[in-house]
């Protein structure tokens, strides 16, 4: 398999929870690159800029749909995307059902334009 | 006008402030958000204090680059990406003119409403810095106006952030972001920056 042009990332506050929802994804979408970034640098609840960049720079794709859970994690995504030369579709869909219709679809080898469309229903910020 | 010593001493003693405050403003955070604005903001700003002690400044803007930078990379709250926002933007005015002190604020006001979209009298810390800039420009910041703007907050029903989820609960209670922001402008007064 090419390497995928697209990828997804998932930023929690919780690091069980972006990881819980990682292995969700990959029941349906193996093949597509996924990272996450879960917490504070400690491990704790929150937001950690490097753990962010980190799981970007680090997914092997270039385009990326980035979802996350509550807005101090949106306003930390939104920080690092100013600092990738990473294409990033900041999503403000529902955490779970928007990361699985993503990752899905991507799976499915769906064109960008029809994911958008999926996902635009399921904004819930 | 700002110096790479003035603003080092200013955001050094806003961390001490911070650092003494620390469990009250966890408890302001308790009653109206997730309880750690003390714990974040002690974290943040004492590797911040730290970052700038231990390097050479050839700039003001630089100076607060590597502010902005460490804030959000260990606060680990919605404040570090606020604070981080008001530093970067800072540090781009400061790239301009470090004469001019309100044009400095002001851009740091902007870089929070750019980052939190929040606009004032929707109690949160825009409320403090848009206070002090008014202040600032006709020349009467003080501790007294400082005091007012922090304690206007616990007036106001929350419409942006946390508590906003409490909605009319929300009312009597101190802003946590407003108190810290407060700090930040009392340690500004005592650090000979402005005439």
């Amino acid at each position: 398999m090419t390497q995928a042009h697209f990828g997804v990332v998932i930023v929690s506050h919780v690091p069980e929870l972006a990881k819980g929802l990682v292995a969700l994804l990959k029941e349906s979408a193996k093949d597509v690159p996924i990272t996450y970034s879960g917490g504070t640098d400690d491990g704790d609840i929150g937001s950690s800029f490097t753990n962010i960049s980190q799981a970007i720079e680090e997914n092997t794709a270039d385009e990326i749909f980035a979802f996350y859970d509550l807005g101090s994690a949106k306003m930390t995504l939104e920080m690092v995307m100013e600092m990738t030369d990473k294409q990033i579709h900041l999503m403000d869909t529902a955490l779970v059902e928007g990361a699985f219709t993503a990752a899905a679809l991507l799976q499915g080898g769906a064109p960008l334009e029809r994911i958008m469309q999926q996902l635009k229903p399921l904004t819930v910020k | 006008m700002l110096t790479v010593e003035n603003t080092t001493t200013w955001l050094v003693t806003f961390t001490d402030k911070i650092t003494q405050q620390t469990a009250y403003l966890s408890e302001l955070d308790q009653a109206i958000g997730d309880g750690d604005h003390g714990s974040n903001m002690a974290r943040g700003t004492t590797a911040m204090k730290a970052k700038l002690e231990n390097t050479a400044f050839t700039s003001v803007s630089e100076l607060f680059k590597v502010a902005a930078m460490t804030l959000i990379s260990t606060v680990g709250g919605a404040s570090g990406p606020l604070y981080g926002s008001a530093f970067l933007a800072m540090s781009k005015q400061a790239e301009a003119s470090t004469e001019d002190v309100p044009a400095i604020i002001k851009a740091g006001l902007e870089g929070i409403q750019k980052r939190g979209k929040a606009e004032r009298g929707e109690k949160t810390m825009v409320d403090v810095w848009a206070a002090a800039l008014d202040a600032l420009d006709t020349n009467t910041l003080t501790h007294h106006t400082i005091e007012e703007a922090v304690h206007e907050t616990k007036h106001i029903q929350a419409t942006k952030g946390r508590a906003a989820y409490l909605a009319d609960r929300s009312v009597g209670h101190l802003d946590p972001g407003a108190v810290s922001t407060g700090y930040l402008f009392e340690a500004m007064l005592e650090g000979d920056i402005i005439q």
